[in-house]
């Protein structure tokens, strides 16, 4: 017998060492797109505010890359995102708004009173563009090429410290 | 007195974190006419993970999106597609996540070729164990 009596009790030490291991890792909830790579489906959303044009994925095949802002007037983080998308306007991006299951007037009052740095913001009712091109939730960014190729997707809320990054992106998309 | 406050207080409650004024989808929470469509779409939703709400199947969550879900599947499947088509429609966007399907894949198959190897251990153990009798 000998040490061959502790190798239940060395198992069992391992079992509970994997589960105490896997207790302190953080969770993470992020369903991440795997479309990245791959070219923008086919899609024509109708024009989410009076003030704006709707988006087609064919807006995006002129050979400038743009930032694919997925968001809602109802959700909270997309306010808090909303100094992030101004900033990076200033810097150049074009961005464009796919609002998710939104209404007109909210839309309207949304970029009033947080700012509109869209270029055009199409109408997602039934969350079509977000389910085709693999988005979970709002708010998303997706950094799309010239091709109407996907590159990046950043999901969540933009920070102040994600926008050299997604300017990065973009610029690499421009190449 | 008080219960009628509370009564008056919780009708006026709003859920903190609406989800837009919308309304569903037109097929999220209506059934298709033929029975036998809508049982292919029970089945295919039933086996769908509901994106925002994790250990939920697309069938049982309230979820908007969830609802978005449910209506691509059902004008789908009414449109005569196959089942397991669009379940990898959805998988090619979101991975095994979206999937209550189990595949063997590069982070599953352990789960598969562990209790193969667990028997083989038990039943090289219990030879060892017969032959010493024996």
């Amino acid at each position: 017998m000998g040490w061959r009596m502790w190798l239940p009790l060395m198992v069992f030490a391992l079992f509970l060492g994997l589960a105490a291991y896997q207790l302190t890792q953080p969770k993470d909830e992020f369903v991440e797109s795997r479309m990245i790579g791959q070219s923008l489906p086919y899609f024509e959303l109708p024009a989410a505010t009076e003030d704006l044009p709707g988006v087609s994925s064919k807006d995006f095949a002129d050979g400038k890359p743009r930032l694919l802002n997925i968001w809602a007037s109802w959700c909270l983080p997309c306010i808090a995102e909303a100094p992030q998308l101004e900033a990076l306007k200033e810097q150049g991006a074009d961005i464009v708004g796919v609002a998710i299951r939104d209404d007109p007037a909210d839309v309207a009052e949304f970029l009033a009173r947080h700012g509109n740095p869209y270029s055009r913001i199409g109408r997602d009712d039934l969350s079509e563009v977000q389910l085709g091109i693999g988005s979970s939730g709002v708010p998303e960014t997706f950094v799309i090429d010239g091709k109407g190729t996907i590159t990046y997707q950043h999901i969540g809320d933009i920070r102040a410290d994600d926008v050299p990054l997604l300017l990065e992106k973009l610029r690499e998309a421009g190449r | 007195m008080r219960g009628l406050l509370a009564l008056l207080l919780a009708a006026m409650a709003m859920p903190i974190v609406a989800q837009g004024n919308a309304p569903p989808a037109p097929y999220a929470y209506r059934q298709l006419d033929d029975p036998a469509k809508e049982a292919a779409a029970q089945e295919l939703m039933e086996t769908l993970r509901c994106l925002k709400c994790q250990s939920q199947s697309i069938a049982d969550s309230d979820a908007p999106m969830a609802g978005d879900m449910r209506h691509q599947v059902r004008i789908r499947i009414a449109a005569g597609e196959n089942p397991e088509d669009i379940r990898s429609w959805l998988m090619q966007r979101y991975g095994d996540y979206v999937s209550y399907a189990p595949v063997v894949s590069a982070s599953t198959w352990p789960l598969y070729a562990l209790p193969v190897v667990f028997l083989l251990i038990v039943g090289a153990i219990l030879l060892r164990r017969f032959r010493r009798r024996a």
